[in-house]
């Protein structure tokens, strides 16, 4: 240690003499309700889960098997599917802190792209599916592109596609819709997603089965692969992302674009739902899907929250719709109480994040 | 002998502030430099330029002697240079093994990596487990905690401990004793020898004279955006460094530049 520093960092020579031992600390007691905020915070879509069980569970009680039965339970997951895999893809953009106005715009003007292309060109239907699938990953990457190169805010961007899309949609396709029966004889393949397993009373359609492969899929991508970790990383803190070796702008691209092909997807699932390929359909897809990521728990501010719960924010809404039909409900009651549950999420989201660890 | 990294004329403007004037600067192999400065004078603009987080109006990046054109951190870290910034570059919601390995991920071998990619959370759990170890940084009790549950002193200990793990031509630490307690500050000081002992060479920013007199081979005074001249620790005292960052005195001439 030379002269100069040696005087000032007497006070340091104790260190050597440090106790070397991990720390260990007692558990502090929580009390009840402490336990179940630490649970909260360590699994946060364990709050949707519990909501979406409750609810099952009251209205079981209140109509008990109208509405407690494989039928009815299984036509909710038909209800939700669309809004489903939209709000699958919203979570991805809202994860990277972003948000995405754009969705059902995407969906729509996916579907009629494949339903227009098939009719007016004659291109034939797996071409046009193609074509649906890429026209929604183009939109995507241009939202993408904006947002990361451009470095516009994503509800400003989102908010321009979404009318640019919906007017394109629009002028496109004339405002006509293509009846269900054509389509069911000239190219049944748009109608894909609406084919149905039936096992006892419940009946699965293939668009079901594709929104909960869709959300497994993603939950393994973003949990257990690095492209899900620089997602998490991009929404977190974007510039200590950029600094610890993240590529930024590539992350959030893809996002967009995977958000774009997903919204496709839910184009193409849309037409086998509604057996038509209708302009006008899907018009409140960005705010349902907007209400599922946020009842189920992912932050809007990015970064937190896990896939699972958009699932379970989605089948909450499918659960109080049905349910409060069956009970003779006005459907206004429905509005009023998801209302309730968004504030309700985002006041518990609050909540859980005081406590550390 | 050559420098291994060395800048020449680095400008850099922001708007009409100038942050880097013609700036130079030189690291010479296995050496400890401490650059000092005062606020503003522009530490930290140069230290971005020469790690890629900055690009620089004008001016040339040489490594080992070959020019290199960093436009983001991640080619200078692919070249070998680790920087730990001040603000640690840390997402906080992650695991600290998610962060130490953030953009260099280990995947599994064989079908699950190659076309699954899933990540082998064992092997970075395990490796990044030993390097906290080896920094003494044990009482982290778990590698899976989010980084926003440590102190601000253990984060910086991780922020060092994945620049310390992963660099193998250039460690630049940016104030990396600032947070940190009496004992931390130590163990980050012993680390920093102890990178040097193993050859590879340290750009130390730190505003703690005692922490730069004490591991510094040789001190680059930083001042109005350019380097006012290099001095040899042992030639001088602390408040000659303090009255020639400050511009109390003017540097020997002997010194300036060399």
């Amino acid at each position: 240690m030379s002269e100069t520093s040696g005087e000032s960092q007497d006070y340091e020579r104790e260190v050597a003499r440090r106790a070397e031992a991990v720390a260990e600390f007692e558990e502090p007691r929580r009390g009840l309700l402490g336990a179940v905020q630490h649970m909260l915070h360590v699994n946060p879509s364990l709050v949707p889960l519990i909501v979406l069980i409750a609810s099952i569970i009251i209205f079981g009680i209140l109509r008990g098997t109208t509405f407690f039965s494989p039928f009815a339970l299984t036509l909710i997951l038909q209800q939700v599917q669309i809004v489903g895999i939209v709000a699958a893809a919203q979570s991805l953009v809202i994860l990277t802190a972003g948000i995405d106005l754009s969705v059902g715009a995407i969906m729509v003007m996916s579907s009629v792209v494949m339903g227009q292309f098939t009719f007016r060109y004659g291109i034939p239907v797996e071409v046009s599916v193609a074509c649906g699938l890429l026209c929604g990953t183009l939109i995507g990457f241009i939202n993408g592109w904006l947002v990361a190169k451009v470095k516009l805010p994503p509800f400003i961007v989102t908010l321009g596609m979404w009318q640019i899309v919906l007017a394109t949609n629009f002028l496109y396709s004339a405002n006509e819709t293509i009846r269900s029966q054509e389509i069911e004889a000239e190219a049944p393949l748009l109608q894909f997603f609406g084919n149905t397993i039936a096992f006892g009373g419940a009946r699965l359609t293939y668009g079901v089965i594709f929104m909960l492969a869709l959300v497994f899929v993603l939950a393994y991508a973003l949990k257990h692969t690095a492209w899900g970790r620089h997602v998490y990383a991009v929404g977190d803190d974007p510039e200590a992302a950029e600094l610890s070796g993240v590529n930024v702008k590539r992350t959030l691209i893809s996002v967009y674009m995977l958000a774009g092909l997903i919204c496709a997807f839910a184009g193409w699932a849309l037409i086998g739902r509604i057996g038509s390929v209708s302009p006008t359909s899907g018009q409140l897809a960005n705010i349902e899907s907007i209400t599922a990521v946020v009842i189920g728990g992912i932050s809007l501010f990015g970064g937190r929250g896990s896939i699972m719960g958009t699932l379970f924010g989605a089948l909450i809404v499918g659960v109080f719709t049905l349910g409060l039909r069956l009970m003779g409900a006005d459907a206004q009651w429905t509005y009023l109480l998801i209302g309730v549950l968004i504030i309700a999420a985002v006041g518990v989201d609050q909540w859980i994040r005081k406590v550390s660890v | 002998m050559e420098p291994i990294l060395k800048a020449r004329n680095l400008v850099k403007r922001y708007g009409k502030v100038t942050a880097l004037d013609h700036c130079d600067f030189d690291l010479m192999p296995g050496e400890i430099l401490a650059v000092i400065g005062d606020n503003g004078a522009g530490k930290s603009s140069l230290i971005k330029a020469v790690s890629g987080a900055v690009l620089p109006d004008e001016g040339e990046v040489f490594l080992e002697g070959r020019r290199v054109h960093f436009t983001s951190p991640i080619d200078a870290r692919n070249e070998g240079i680790e920087t730990v910034y001040q603000t640690l570059a840390m997402s906080p919601a992650l695991s600290i093994a998610d962060n130490m390995f953030m953009g260099r991920e280990i995947r599994k071998p064989g079908f699950r990596g190659r076309w699954l990619r899933q990540l082998d959370r064992a092997e970075m759990e395990r490796i990044a487990r030993d390097k906290l170890s080896e920094l003494g940084l044990m009482t982290i009790q778990n590698i899976n905690q989010a980084v926003e549950t440590l102190s601000g002193g253990q984060r910086q200990g991780v922020a060092v401990a994945r620049a310390a793990a992963f660099g193998s031509k250039v460690i630049i630490l940016d104030e990396p004793t600032a947070a940190l307690g009496v004992k931390e500050s130590r163990r980050v000081l012993e680390l920093i020898l102890d990178v040097k002992s193993r050859g590879i060479p340290i750009i130390l920013i730190s505003h703690n004279m005692p922490h730069v007199f004490e591991v510094a081979d040789r001190i680059h005074v930083h001042r109005l955006g350019k380097r006012l001249c290099v001095i040899d620790p042992k030639d001088y005292t602390m408040s000659d460094a303090v009255a020639f960052m400050t511009g109390a005195k003017e540097p020997p001439a002997a010194d300036i530049a060399a």
